[in-house]
C-alpha cells in the first residue's frame, strides 16, 4: 500500500477529529409499489423517512433493525447507488455532490462491501482484476493497480500467489469476502459501508473475518457502518449503535449504554429477543408478537405502537422525535420527554433522566 | 495475524484449484472438449461445412445436369452413390452443394439477429426504466406472431428469393434474440457486482465493458445458436413453399419439396434431403447445449 | 432405549453427481425419544441438512448412495415401498423449511393446501378437513385464522407464513417434525417467536422434533438435546446443557469461544477457529477437524476418533477431551 498515486489532498481530513466524517440530515427515501391493474392502489413505501445521524471519525457505528426497517435503503443512499428523495449529506464538512466535493471524488472515499460474497465479485474476473478494477477507473496504471491489488490480497490473508489468478467460484464463502473486503480497500477509502457483511459466513469463518476487520481498521484508520442483524455482532464490533424501526431511527447511542439500558421499547423488545444461550434461562414470552409492519402506508404517530406494550392514545397521534437523553444517547419515544401527554412521561424537565 | 489463517498452506484448497492463470475461454474449450457428445457434434458439423467449401472440388458430378434416361435411380447405383433425383441429377453431388444453402440459410440470418437483436436487447436492459418499456414493447409487436408464420408472411411480401428469405428470418429472430439479451442484462445489471463498481465510480461504459458484456454474451450467445438449426428448418420451410431457393437450386428443402412425388418410388432416395437437415440441425443443437454447461463457470 | 421414536445408525449418504462422490454423511447415528426436541447443529456442508432429508428420503435416490438403517416408530424408512413412503412422508414425518414461500405452493390458498393435505391422507369430507386447517391455524396462534384460511402464501408476513407451513406439517397429526433451519431467514423478533410456539407443539402435542441449524442460540432455545456435526459426522451429543456448560469436543468449544458476546472488553479480539470449513471431496484421513484444531496430534491425523463417552448421555468423537476441558477454561481470562 506503499505506491499511492491517488492524490493525497483527496484523502485528507479536512474539518479535524472533531467534525463528523459523515453528516445525514432529514434524509428521506421513498419507492412507488405497483398497485393492481393501472396503478390503483398503488402506495409509496417510505424506506426512510427523515433520518438523521452522524458517523464519528474513527468509530464504528452499528445499523441494527427488521426487514423493512431502511438500513439497507440508508446505505444504498449514502453509497450513492440510490438518490435521496430529501435531505442533505455532508462528508467531513462538504455536501456530496456540491463543487467542492462532486459525487466521483465522494464515491472514491466511501466504498461497502455486500452481504452476498458470490454475487458481488463478477464471476469472469479473476479476484486480482475484481481488486485492481476501481483504482484503475480512477487513472492508476493496470501494473500499479494489480500490485496493489495483490499487497490488500496479502493483508486479508490471502496468499497473493495462490489466490490472484483464482475466479470467484474457485474460493470459499469465507475467502471470497476477504476479496470483497480488498476490494473496497483498494481505492483507499475512509468510510466502509459494511451491509450484512459477516451475516452469510459460517460462525468459525465470521470470527476471522470480524477480528479481520478490527485489524484493518486501525491499520488504515477507517470508519465503519456496520449494518447487521446479529445484535451480538454489532455489540462486539461498535462503539455506538442506531436502531432502526420502519424507515425511522428509534433510538441511537453508545453501544454499552444502549445494550444495558435501553430506552425504547423496541430497542428492548429486540435485545430480549436474543436467543440466551443458557438453558437454565430460556426466553419464556416473546417479547413482541406478529411481524413488523409493512414500511408501505406505516401506521400514524410512533411508527412502533401497533406492537408496543405502552401505547397510549397518544402515541397514534403524535409522532415522537429523537428526544436527547444525554448528548450521546437519543430515543424516539413518547415516554421520554416531559410532557408529552404518555402517562409515563417525566411530568418535569428534571425527571427526564431518572 | 489472526486473520490470515484461512488462507495458510496446510489447509485444504478447494477442488478446481489447478486452473491457475487460465482464462475463461480456455477453461470453457477445456470442458467442452472433455463432452464427446459436443465434440462429435462439432465435427460433424465440421464436415458439412468443409463439404459446403468444397463442393465444386468433392461433389463427383454436375449437381445441375439432368438426364432424362436416369431419373430416380436407387442409392447404390453405380456412378451415382446416393442415387438420383426426378430429373436425373446425381443425388450426391447436390446434397453436398445443397449444404452451401442450408449452413448459410442456418447461419446468416441467427448472425445478423445475433448483432442487431443483440445490440437492441443488451441497451435496453442496460438502459432500464421507460427507455427499457418503449424498446421491448416495440419488439413484442414482433414477438405476438408465430415464427413461422411470420417468416411466412414476410417472405409472400418481399417476394421468393434466397436474399429476401434470408432478410425475413433474419427479421423472425431479431425479437427472441432482444428478449434473451434484455433479460439477461437485467438480470446482471442488479448484480451486487455492478452495483459494486459502480460504486467505485465507474462510468456507464466501462460498466458496460468490463462488467455487462462478459456476463451477457455468453448465454445469448448459446441461445442463437440453438436459434441456427430453427432457422435451417424455417429456410428449408420457405424454399418447400416456393418463398426461398427457386429451382433448379440444390437447396435441401426444396430438394425435399420436389421430391415429394417420388416419395413411393424411391423412398430412401426422397428422404435424403431430410436427414440432411436432421442431421445438420440436431448437431447445431447438441453443440450448443453443450457450450451452455461447458460455460456454466461454477461446474 | 424402548420408547425411541427415531433409530438412525452408521448412516452414510454419498452423492455421486459430480466428478468424483462426495460423503455428505459419514457414520451418523441419532436416537430421538418419543416427544424429545433434538438439535442438529453445525456449518454449510456438515451434513446436517443431509441427514435431516434422509428421515424423509428426500435426497433424490438416484444420484445419493445411502448405507446404514433409519427406524422411525419401528419402521424401517430405506425399506418403505413407493405407497408407504407417500403415508409415512405426511402422517409419520413431517418437515417444514427455512423459506416457507418457496415450499407453499403459490396458486392455492394456504386453507386449500392444508385441506388438501389432510384429504390425501384420511377420509373426511372437505368440511371436516377445513374445521381441522382452521383448529391447526388457532394451534399455530394465527391471528383471525378464518380469514388467513382463504389467503395466499404472497399475501401473508414471513412469520404468518412460516406458522402456515407448521400448520400444514401438522395437518395429519405426525409424530416426527423435522425443521430446516425454520427461523434463519426470520426477524429476531419473530424468530424468538417461533421457537416458542415449537416448544410449546412438542409440549402439548407429544412430538419429536430434529431441528436443524446452525444457530447455537436457537438450538438452545428449543432442544433438550444437542448434536454437533463437522463434515458428516456428529463430533459431539448431549444434553443442551453439557453442550453449553461442558463442552468436550475442540471444535464444540471453538464455536462456543468464537462467539461474540456482551461481556467482550471494546477492541479485543475474538478467539476465531482458524482455517475453513472442510472440502467434502477432499477429506483429511484421521479427524476432519485435525487441521483446525489447537490439539491435534499424530494420531487424530491417522484414524478418525471413535464416539467417547464423556458422561451420562454425552459422546464426543475425540480422543483429547481431556484436554479439551482445559481449552475451556482459558475462556474465562
Amino acid at each position: 500500500m506503499s505506491t499511492l498515486s491517488i492524490p493525497a489532498t483527496l484523502h485528507e481530513d479536512r474539518g479535524g477529529p472533531g467534525q463528523p466524517l459523515l453528516t445525514v440530515r432529514d434524509l428521506s427515501k421513498g419507492f412507488s409499489v405497483k398497485g393492481g391493474l393501472f396503478g390503483r392502489g398503488a402506495g409509496r413505501v417510505r424506506a426512510v423517512d427523515r433520518v438523521s445521524f452522524d458517523v464519528l471519525k474513527g468509530e464504528t457505528l452499528g445499523v441494527v433493525g427488521e426487514s423493512g426497517c431502511g438500513k439497507s435503503t440508508t446505505a444504498r443512499v449514502l453509497m450513492g447507488l440510490l438518490d435521496g428523495d430529501a435531505g442533505e449529506i455532508l462528508f467531513d464538512g462538504e455536501g456530496v455532490g456540491s463543487r467542492a466535493l462532486p459525487l466521483r471524488a465522494y464515491r472514491r472515499q466511501v466504498q461497502m462491501v455486500f452481504q452476498d460474497s458470490y454475487s458481488s465479485l463478477n464471476p469472469r474476473l479473476t479476484v486480482e482484476a475484481s481488486i485492481a478494477f476501481g483504482p484503475g477507473v480512477h487513472g492508476v496504471p493496470k501494473r500499479e493497480a494489480i500490485a496493489r491489488a495483490r499487497s490488500l490480497l496479502a493483508r486479508v490473508g490471502l496468499e497473493p500467489a495462490r489466490f490472484a489468478d483464482r475466479y470467484p467460484h474457485e474460493l470459499s464463502g469465507g475467502q471470497r469476502q476477504r476479496v470483497n473486503i480488498a476490494r473496497a480497500l483498494a481505492l483507499e477509502p475512509r468510510l466502509v459501508i459494511l451491509d450484512e457483511a459477516v451475516s452469510a459466513l459460517d460462525k468459525s469463518v465470521e470470527a476471522q473475518v470480524l477480528n479481520l476487520l478490527l485489524d484493518l481498521k486501525e491499520e488504515f484508520g477507517l470508519t465503519y457502518v456496520f449494518i447487521s442483524h446479529d445484535l451480538n455482532v454489532v455489540r462486539f464490533i461498535s462503539d455506538r449503535v442506531m436502531v432502526m424501526y420502519l424507515g425511522q431511527v428509534a433510538e441511537i447511542g453508545e453501544t454499552e449504554a444502549l445494550f444495558e439500558r435501553p430506552r425504547h421499547p423496541y430497542t428492548a423488545a429486540l435485545l430480549s429477543s436474543m436467543p440466551s444461550l443458557d438453558p437454565d434461562a430460556r426466553t419464556m414470552e416473546a417479547p413482541l408478537a406478529g411481524d413488523p409492519p409493512s414500511p408501505i402506508d406505516p401506521p400514524p404517530g410512533c411508527r412502533f405502537h401497533t406492537r408496543c406494550t405502552f401505547a397510549e392514545e397518544v402515541c397514534s397521534a403524535r409522532e415522537p422525535a429523537l428526544f436527547e437523553m444525554s448528548a450521546k444517547h437519543r430515543a424516539a419515544c413518547l415516554m421520554l420527554p416531559p410532557g408529552s401527554g404518555h402517562s409515563r412521561a417525566p411530568a418535569t424537565p428534571e425527571a427526564a433522566h431518572v | 495475524m489472526s486473520a490470515a489463517l484461512e488462507g495458510s498452506p496446510a489447509l485444504p484448497v478447494p477442488a478446481a484449484a489447478p486452473s491457475q492463470a487460465t482464462g475463461y475461454w480456455t477453461s470453457v474449450w477445456r470442458r467442452l472438449r472433455r463432452d464427446p457428445v459436443a465434440m462429435g457434434a462439432a465435427i460433424v458439423l465440421l464436415l458439412f461445412v468443409l463439404a459446403a467449401i468444397l463442393a465444386p472440388y468433392i461433389a463427383p458430378a454436375d449437381p445441375y445436369r439432368s438426364s432424362m434416361l436416369r431419373r430416380l435411380r436407387p442409392i447404390g447405383t453405380a456412378g451415382y452413390p446416393l442415387g438420383t433425383d426426378e430429373l436425373g441429377r446425381d443425388m450426391l453431388s447436390r446434397l453436398i452443394f445443397g449444404a452451401r444453402y442450408s449452413l448459410l440459410m442456418g447461419i446468416t440470418p441467427v448472425a445478423l439477429a445475433f448483432g442487431i437483436g443483440g445490440t437492441i436487447g443488451i441497451v435496453a436492459g442496460f438502459a432500464g426504466g421507460r427507455v427499457n418499456t418503449a424498446m421491448m414493447r416495440t419488439i413484442d409487436i414482433f414477438y405476438a406472431f408465430p415464427s413461422v408464420l411470420l417468416a411466412v408472411a414476410l417472405s409472400g411480401a418481399l417476394g421468393a428469393g434466397f436474399g429476401n428469405a434470408l432478410l425475413s428470418l433474419t427479421i423472425v429472430f431479431i425479437p427472441p434474440i432482444a428478449r434473451i439479451a434484455e433479460s439477461v442484462t437485467t438480470q446482471v445489471r442488479s448484480r451486487d457486482y455492478v452495483e459494486a463498481a459502480r460504486a467505485s465510480g465507474a462510468g456507464a461504459l466501462t460498466l458496460l465493458r468490463v462488467h455487462v458484456l462478459g456476463n451477457v454474451l455468453g448465454p445469448i450467445f448459446v441461445y442463437s445458436t440453438s436459434l441456427i438449426s430453427v432457422s435451417m428448418i424455417l429456410a428449408s420451410g420457405l424454399s418447400f413453399l416456393g418463398l426461398g431457393v427457386r429451382p433448379p437450386e440444390p437447396e435441401w428443402g426444396l430438394m425435399l419439396n420436389t421430391l415429394r412425388t417420388a416419395i413411393y418410388v424411391q423412398p430412401w432416395v426422397a428422404a435424403l434431403p431430410g436427414l440432411m437437415i436432421f442431421i445438420v440441425s440436431i448437431s447445431f443443437n447438441l453443440l450448443s447445449d453443450g457450450l451452455r454447461s461447458a460455460m456454466d463457470v461454477k461446474q | 432405549m424402548s420408547d425411541a421414536l427415531v433409530e438412525v445408525r452408521d448412516l452414510k449418504v454419498t452423492f455421486m453427481g459430480g466428478a468424483r462422490p462426495v460423503r455428505a454423511v459419514d457414520g451418523v447415528d441419532l436416537t430421538l425419544a418419543r416427544g424429545e426436541v433434538m438439535a442438529l447443529i453445525g456449518e454449510s456442508g456438515s451434513g446436517k441438512s443431509v441427514t435431516l432429508r434422509q428421515l424423509m428420503r428426500l435426497n433424490p435416490e438416484r444420484k445419493t448412495h445411502v448405507e446404514g438403517s433409519i427406524r422411525v416408530a419401528g419402521e424401517d424408512v430405506m425399506g418403505l415401498s413407493s405407497a408407504r413412503l407417500t403415508h409415512y412422508r405426511g402422517a409419520e414425518a413431517a418437515m417444514i423449511f427455512q423459506e416457507p414461500l418457496l415450499a407453499l405452493d403459490p396458486v392455492y390458498t394456504v386453507g386449500a393446501q392444508i385441506t388438501e393435505a389432510i384429504r390425501r391422507h384420511e377420509r373426511v369430507s372437505k368440511a371436516d378437513a377445513r374445521a381441522r386447517a382452521l383448529a391447526l391455524f388457532e394451534r399455530v396462534r394465527i391471528p383471525s385464522p378464518e380469514r388467513r384460511l382463504d389467503a395466499y402464501p404472497h399475501e401473508m408476513s414471513g412469520g404468518m407464513r412460516q406458522r402456515a407451513m407448521i400448520a400444514l406439517a401438522l395437518a395429519c397429526r405426525p409424530k416426527l417434525l423435522l425443521a430446516d433451519e425454520p427461523t434463519t431467514a426470520l426477524d429476531a423478533t419473530v424468530q424468538i417467536q417461533i421457537l416458542l410456539l415449537l416448544r410449546e407443539l412438542q409440549r402439548d402435542l407429544g412430538l419429536s422434533i430434529v431441528f436443524v441449524t446452525h444457530d447455537l442460540g436457537a438450538a438452545v432455545e428449543v432442544a433438550d438435546r444437542i448434536a454437533v456435526m463437522y463434515a458428516g459426522r456428529i463430533v459431539e451429543e448431549g444434553t443442551a446443557r453439557d453442550l453449553i456448560r461442558t463442552p468436550r469436543h475442540p471444535y464444540t468449544i471453538g464455536l462456543l469461544k468464537s462467539r461474540a458476546h456482551g461481556a467482550l472488553s471494546k477492541g479485543s479480539r475474538l478467539e476465531a477457529i482458524p482455517g475453513s470449513p472442510p472440502d467434502l471431496a477432499n477429506l483429511p484421513p484421521g479427524c476432519a477437524f485435525a487441521p483446525r484444531c489447537p490439539l491435534a496430534a499424530d494420531a487424530c491425523r491417522a484414524a478418525a476418533p471413535p464416539a467417547l463417552d464423556v458422561g451420562p448421555g454425552h459422546r464426543a468423537r475425540c480422543i483429547r477431551t481431556e484436554d479439551a476441558a482445559g481449552l475451556l477454561m482459558t475462556q474465562a481470562a
